[in-house]
């Protein structure tokens, strides 16, 4: 029998045991004594929100395809058992061996969102691991971190050993022929950082140093280590047919929040949202073969027995053989009662038919991505949804016996006015109008009911919006108060439903997403006054936050609210995304004028990811 | 098709919710590619019943499903590519054809439950005389507890619904391999007790009531509670007699 970390009567009282076990259908086990390297793979946030990830699934299998490679799972302890592991001073450990953290090689994390900051020192501290990357011994794992947030990892910077910009599939074979040299010739630590420093992609900010000015803004990012490269370039998959991917997934015994077979069918997105990050990073969009991908879904439900089956991708609608896929899917799902599940998909007749067909329709709501209420405001931050898009769509949904109807927005864009505001309002309108206009009496199955709801803008790294001001708390707030307002004037007020997001969140991602590397104390000072789980609103405790800045003597305001001049140096800009600075500038030039540029398989905008030599860029 | 399933669950995988144990086997299903007749409808989903959740923490070598397959199956051949599929802890241990009809589903048919109750290593100080302390708690005319229903509280006598109830005495190997994972005392008991819709005993309520009798202290999670079978009282005019489900046979 596998000996637990944690003892019997410690996961009797714990919430959730299942989250500390591992023992999962498809984890992988391997004998310590027989391999070489021990990758522990890092989601800082709580088991079943971990568990959902796809990055985490498709590392995991890629490294334990290799022999001498063992590669576990650690999620953070949730609150009630980070108490008794602090009490009882257990060391946090990995699921699969059950072992400390702290004897691993290599202990990875991946950083999705900014209100994980502070669960990254909760691992780093639970492991007994010194949280500053400098303080680390030969006798400490490699701290490495990668995913989205690291796109600017300044203000995470001094916590990790290095970052890995980019796709993981891509350079880790690098890392790990260095990793096992280092174990073969005895290479210290430090000789070990600074030749993964010339790994591309890999960036290890103790090699850097940032100055400032008097003003507060950058004055230089430069190297510190003699031949660390100046620029560390971003990493993409090109040869995306054939790029690894899990055939047999880890299946959670507890409900994950996303509980199902995720097929990712492409990479990328050629729409070119100006507010979004994913949509400039992961340029070129990169479509995976339909073979590929019919045999990937057929072998993974084998191999998970999942009732369910999602498309992962930016902009689904865009997978250009969609109708053959969803076809193939039916004819293999429909019979053994799985669904399909379709997010991000434009809702038109085509998907409203698939989803009719494949979807339990009692439980499901459509959702549209309006993100803002007025189609100026929409050709601001390019979003390629008209009003007739958004209207038809709906009217096709209510037609087809759907009554409930969602909205995203979002409030605090680039150059938005009080008619964009209550346009949000003047929106949902049209669509209940919609609905009485066009679906006759004895034809309306229960009542119509449209939600919507704002979250607040922060402007991301790498997008057209990097220069923006993001909106103070009160300012978003008495937006969301002049949408409220709005509502309730309207004619049928009454089955419009609207709420908005924490504002003062929006505040502190805004910080992360900007922030510079001064902005670390700040985390750590919260941190240690108690402040983690801050994605989790009951946990979020803006008190610790304000007296963290206040006690760090740093401005939350410099960092979000200013607007930047396009020459000000900006602390990721040692990064090279693929996508050029002209290129993101004549973006947010473009804007201003609330002028729309086509997506790439309109026209090439030139963004610089044509240089990747592969994906749309190529398709004629 | 309708088959019933007698699975173990032991080690780690005691701390699995019973919901989420519904949840591993329709998946372990489908891996083992055995066609689950699905429900009408919508949503249509496995039609799988259970005889008698057990509670997370809890270990057992007999628990029980019920579940229709589309097409006839060998019952040796679903339960190898049954077990192909488990995780160390859960073992389908057998399989049988039953009769189709409602009365011989197997939540309808619990009647009692065969736990081997032990002690958690050094937590519970018996008195000397807890064998003479036992036998009269037995032979008490009526064992009168609080008990919780879910709409309130109230007096039950516990003692008809106690069916059996003896010491066993644990050897080495049974002490440092409980399949709780965790270490036990060498005493332990044994006990059937009446189970299903009608009147359900737990063994916790069992013991906690023998230790106020009997003045010895139970401390919180002393228990490690393992149930050894489910049975059906096929006993007629009155007269019990309990049959493990997994021996239900449908008579062909």
């Amino acid at each position: 029998m596998r000996k637990l970390a944690l003892d019997d009567e410690i996961l009797m009282k714990a919430e959730k045991p299942e989250r500390y076990i591992g023992c999962e259908v498809n984890s992988v086990m391997k004998n310590k004594e027989d391999v070489a390297i021990r990758f522990a793979m890092c989601f800082p946030d709580v088991y079943e929100i971990g568990m959902s990830h796809l990055g985490i699934q498709i590392l995991y299998d890629m490294f334990n395809k290799q022999e001498d490679i063992w590669c576990e799972r650690v999620y953070s302890p949730w609150v009630d058992m980070d108490r008794v592991m602090r009490e009882k001073k257990i060391p946090l450990f990995a699921l699969e061996s059950q072992d400390p953290i702290k004897e691993f090689d290599f202990l990875g994390i991946t950083i999705q969102y900014e209100m994980c900051y502070t669960n990254i020192l909760q691992i780093l501290d639970l492991s007994g691991i010194p949280m500053h990357a400098v303080d680390r011994t030969e006798e400490d794992p490699i701290v490495i971190g990668g995913g989205p947030c690291t796109y600017n990892p300044e203000p995470i910077a001094e916590f990790f050993d290095m970052f890995y910009i980019g796709e993981g599939e891509i350079a880790y074979g690098a890392l790990m022929d260095l990793y096992r040299e280092k174990k073969a010739s005895g290479m210290s630590r430090h000789d070990f950082l600074k030749m993964a420093a010339l790994i591309p992609g890999i960036y290890v900010p103790q090699f850097y140093e940032a100055s400032y000015k008097e003003d507060g803004t950058m004055e230089a990012f430069r190297v510190i280590e003699e031949g660390v490269p100046e620029k560390v370039e971003k990493q993409i998959v090109m040869d995306f047919n054939n790029v690894t991917y899990p055939d047999a997934p880890v299946v959670p015994y507890v409900q994950a929040t996303q509980d199902r077979v995720v097929l990712e069918i492409q990479r990328g997105c050629i729409r070119g949202c100006r507010f979004c990050q994913a949509g400039m990073v992961y340029r070129p969009l990169r479509e995976k073969n339909i073979d590929r991908l019919k045999k990937q879904a057929e072998i993974m439900l084998k191999n998970t027995g999942y009732d369910e089956i999602s498309l992962s991708s930016l902009s689904s609608s865009d997978y250009s053989q969609l109708n053959e896929l969803l076809t193939f899917l039916i004819g293999i799902c429909k019979e053994r009662g799985i669904n399909i599940s379709l997010p991000s998909l434009r809702i038109d007749a085509f998907s409203l038919d698939v989803m009719s067909k494949v979807q339990d329709i009692k439980k499901s709501s459509l959702t549209f991505a309006a993100e803002a209420g007025t189609q100026r405001m929409r050709n601001v931050i390019n979003k390629g949804l008209t009003d007739e898009d958004i209207l038809n769509g709906a009217l096709e949904a209510f037609k087809g016996g759907w009554n409930k109807v969602k909205f995203y927005f979002m409030l605090g864009l680039p150059g938005e006015t009080e008619e964009d505001i209550k346009g949000i309002a003047h929106l949902c309108q049209k669509v209940a109008e919609c609905f009485f206009d066009n679906i006759p009496k004895e034809k309306r199955t229960g009542k119509v009911a449209i939600t919507a709801s704002s979250s607040f803008f922060v402007p991301k790294p790498f997008t057209p919006f990097q220069w923006a001001s993001q909106n103070k708390p009160e300012e978003f707030l008495q937006k969301a108060h002049t949408v409220k307002d709005e509502v309730r004037l309207q004619t049928n007020q009454k089955c419009i439903r609207y709420t908005y997001h924490d504002a003062y969140i929006a505040v502190l991602e805004g910080v992360f997403a900007r922030g510079d590397r001064r902005v670390g104390k700040v985390i750590e000072e919260a941190y240690k006054s108690g402040a983690f789980f801050d994605a989790w609103g009951e946990h979020y405790d803006e008190n610790k936050w304000t007296a963290a800045f206040e006690n760090c003597g740093i401005d939350p305001y410099f960092y979000t609210a200013r607007e930047r001049e396009t020459t000000e140096l900006l602390p990721w800009d040692f990064l090279d995304c693929g996508v050029n600075r002209s290129f993101l500038e004549r973006e947010w030039e473009t804007a201003k004028k609330a002028a729309v540029t086509p997506n790439c398989r309109m026209r090439c905008s030139g963004c610089g990811a044509r240089s990747f030599g592969g994906g749309v860029c190529y398709e004629n | 098709m309708r088959i019933r399933v007698k699975f173990t669950k032991t080690g780690c995988l005691k701390y699995i919710g019973h919901l989420d144990v519904m949840r591993y086997f329709q998946k372990a299903f489908r891996r083992a590619e055995i066609p689950v007749s699905l429900s009408e409808g919508f949503s249509p989903h496995m039609l799988m019943s259970f005889a008698a959740p057990l509670g997370v923490g809890k270990t057992s070598s007999g628990e029980y499903f019920d579940v229709d397959l589309k097409q006839d199956m060998d019952t040796e051949e679903v339960r190898e590519r049954l077990q192909a599929q488990m995780a160390e802890g859960i073992s389908v241990v057998g399989v049988i054809v039953i009769p189709e009809d409602k009365a011989n589903k197997c939540m309808t048919l619990v009647a009692a439950a065969d736990y081997t109750v032990a002690l958690r290593k050094g937590k519970v100080q018996l008195p000397e005389n807890w064998k003479e302390k036992l036998q009269a708690f037995l032979d008490q005319p009526s064992v009168v507890v609080m008990r919780k229903t879910k709409k309130s509280e109230q007096e039950t006598d516990i003692l008809p619904w106690i069916y059996k109830m003896r010491p066993v005495m644990l050897d080495e190997k049974a002490m440092s391999e409980h399949p709780s994972g965790a270490e036990a005392d060498p005493v332990a008991f044994r006990m059937v007790l009446s189970s299903g819709s009608v009147s359900n005993l737990k063994p916790d309520l069992v013991l906690e009531t023998f230790a106020a009798y009997a003045g010895f202290e139970l401390p919180e999670f002393s228990l490690l509670i393992h149930r050894n079978d489910i049975m059906a009282d096929i006993g007629k005019n009155g007269k019990r007699k309990l049959v493990p489900l997994g021996e239900l046979r449908k008579q062909s």
